[in-house]
């Protein structure tokens, strides 16, 4: 044996590194999850032609007028099926021929049946013989960085750096002190630091890979943009991943039982999955809530990593949420080294 | 006090207990406890499941911190002395369990970077007598090849003193007495051990002294057989009584006790034990005194007195009613 072989760190780590890896759900959670996340996310969300919006009239020349768009089908129909066929969802839109010109029902609360509405609206009046006042054309943007797959990417890569540092730290330590092996190492002259600290040098060692193979598969498929600097994005992406294993140590110091652990495990991820602007930007919650939402972790994550992902921002420009995020490895650190619990 | 005199201790005794105490809410675990370990001694701890023998030993091992008392281990103290006596020490736990997608090989690697010294992890292997499951993942292994790498990993630091709490409960016998002869090995080679049981055989066949503990406290101290010869008689006369000619009820205990030989009587749920020296010569009273008092016999036995005899005579209960 070598002298690094000899360290006692290092053999914490590598045991950590060879459990995890040991565990085909681990891999499946931690590689594989991501991808088909964003492949799905992908499909649901590809830039594809505006959809073809479904419509009806109850006269044969008002459909003519109606297929004329080519937003719109239009199918003709009486009033009562109709009524039936917007009930059931299967039209946006019923043109009604009133005696002085044109009812529209639709709900407009749905915006696709409100688009409808403006559509067919305009498709009637230019078959009456309305011509535009002022001449317009459409200029269609589709190009990378401004798409939905482009916003998601950084959110995934956040929500996925806190799933696996916290269910990676917090199930193995409970399950440890489950099995009294936490006690049979502090019956050891192994020092406690060193316990911990090697969680973090594992997950850090399978964060480069996690990183990687997401990254890569995204830039690779949906050609995301990489417009800020990368050994800017790693750090950032190593600051998040500490954070998140601070709190995974927090959150598994004291509990005695999976089902506790993992009870508290989704109490504490529960709210950012939902608050964090994984899928849509955390500002469209109301003003009253943003401190809080603001001084989440995840949501700080996300940020910094839309910032230089998408933005191109470097990290003294996004100082706040790198603030928060060094808050949030300190304090729970700190707290937990005290209340944890060895037996 | 002599200038030598703390070293000397050093040297001599292994363990020291002074006063100890340790409640856990309102149960005392451990009540003013005394006991002392001399080197290269093998040292028992017996009693029934809840007699404190874990936290007595928890204690000793500094996991868990005494009330009051002191607690000295080869002439160091858990307070000043933590970090050296963790490399001096070998400790193997009740129910640790390995992680289980580990193979024997890595635990050991693992335990043999903390201590620093120790034997190499081949040789930690091999007389545990793993090596031909080196390679396997600890999930694999069967209940004594678990309970013989935790034998290992207490041994990989070559300790002074080593700590077995319970190592053969949950064992099959032939893997017990697998255990046995390894701690057999460690005896010869002169290792202080103090270990925990509730197996009576276990004790009298691994351990010098014996300490029988129940309710925290410790009832007697002493080598198996000074114990066993403390109930007064080697052999136990056990029979019980199925019909009375004269139908006036049981035996007579007095008139048992009296029977020259028969050094004690006990009857417990109608079984009657009694204790005796030599059986060629007591038995065919007792049959003799039975037949007097015109008892019908259903059941009649004899066997070498053991500790679990002593625990009874003690404490009324058997060590495994628990």
């Amino acid at each position: 044996m070598n002298k690094l072989q000899r360290s006692s760190l290092y053999q914490l780590s590598i045991m950590r590194f060879r459990l995890t890896l040991r565990e085909p759900e681990a891999i499946f959670w931690v590689f594989i999850f991501p991808i088909l996340l964003a492949v799905g996310l992908g499909i649901a969300f590809r830039n594809r032609p505006a959809d073809v919006l479904q419509v009806a009239a109850t006269r044969p020349q008002l459909t003519r007028a109606l297929a004329a768009d080519k937003g719109l089908t239009a199918t003709t129909m009486d009033e009562p099926a109709g009524s039936r066929a917007l009930a059931s969802g299967s039209i946006l839109l019923l043109a009604i021929q009133q005696p002085d010109g044109v009812a529209y029902r639709y709900d407009d609360t749905n915006p696709d049946a409100r688009t409808a509405r403006l559509l067919a609206d305009r498709a009637i009046q230019t078959a009456a013989g309305r011509r535009d006042a002022v001449s317009s054309e459409d200029q269609h943007i589709h190009e990378p960085g401004a798409r939905y797959i482009d916003f998601v990417v950084p959110g995934l890569l956040g929500m996925n750096l806190m799933g696996s540092a916290i269910w990676g730290m917090g199930f193995s330590i409970v399950e440890a002190r489950q099995k009294k092996l936490l006690k049979r190492m502090v019956a050891s002259p192994m020092p406690r630091w060193q316990y911990l600290a090697s969680y973090l040098i594992s997950r850090l060692a399978l964060l480069v890979l996690e990183v990687v193979a997401f990254l890569g598969f995204a830039r690779l498929i949906f050609a995301v943009p990489f417009r800020g600097s990368l050994w800017q994005l790693a750090l950032l992406c190593v600051l998040a991943s500490l954070s998140f294993s601070a709190l995974g140590l927090l959150v598994s110091s004291r509990a005695k039982t999976m089902e506790a652990a993992s009870g508290l495990m989704n109490l504490v991820m529960l709210p950012m999955w939902i608050l964090s602007g994984v899928f849509f930007s955390a500002s469209r919650f109301p003003a009253v809530i943003q401190p809080i939402v603001r001084a989440l972790p995840l949501t700080a994550a996300i940020d910094t990593l839309r910032g230089n992902m998408l933005q191109g921002m470097n990290m003294g420009q996004m100082f706040a949420p790198i603030a928060i995020l060094l808050a949030w490895v300190a304090v729970p650190f700190a707290v937990s080294l005290r209340i944890f619990r060895w037996r | 006090m002599l200038n030598g005199e703390p070293r000397r201790q050093e040297e001599s005794t292994a363990l020291l207990l002074r006063g100890v105490r340790k409640s856990f809410a309102d149960v005392v675990a451990v009540d003013h406890l005394d006991l002392e370990v001399a080197r290269a001694e093998c040292f028992g701890l017996l009693g029934p499941n809840g007699a404190g023998k874990t936290t007595t030993i928890e204690i000793c091992e500094g996991l868990t911190a005494p009330d009051e008392g002191r607690v000295e281990l080869l002439g160091l103290n858990w307070r000043s002395g933590a970090g050296e006596l963790r490399q001096r020490i070998g400790v193997q736990l009740q129910e640790t369990q390995f992680p289980e997608k580990l193979t024997v090989e890595e635990v050991l690697r693992l335990f043999r970077s903390f201590f620093r010294r120790g034997i190499p992890v081949e040789e930690s292997i091999q007389s545990a007598q793993l090596e031909e499951k080196r390679g396997a993942r600890v999930g694999t292994l069967s209940g004594g090849q678990k309970q013989r790498l935790a034998m290992a990993c207490a041994l990989v630091g070559d300790p002074e003193l080593l700590f077995l709490d319970e190592p053969t409960t949950g064992l099959d016998p032939q893997a017990r007495r697998h255990l046995w002869d390894l701690v057999d090995r460690l005896k010869q080679a002169g290792r202080t051990i103090i270990l925990t049981t509730h197996y009576m055989e276990e004790a009298e066949r691994l351990c010098d002294r014996v300490a029988i503990m129940d309710h925290g406290r410790v009832l007697a101290l002493g080598s198996p057989q000074q114990l066993i010869a403390s109930v007064g008689g080697e052999h136990i006369v056990e029979f019980a009584i199925s019909g009375h000619e004269s139908g006036d009820g049981a035996a007579d205990a007095a008139l048992l006790s009296a029977i020259p030989g028969v050094h004690s009587h006990r009857s417990d749920a109608g079984l009657h034990q009694l204790s005796v020296r030599e059986l060629h010569i007591a038995v065919p009273r007792i049959f003799a005194e039975l037949t007097r008092q015109g008892l019908h016999l259903s059941e009649f036995r004899t066997h070498s007195a053991t500790l679990e005899d002593v625990f009874m005579r003690l404490t009324g209960r058997n060590l495994r009613d628990e």
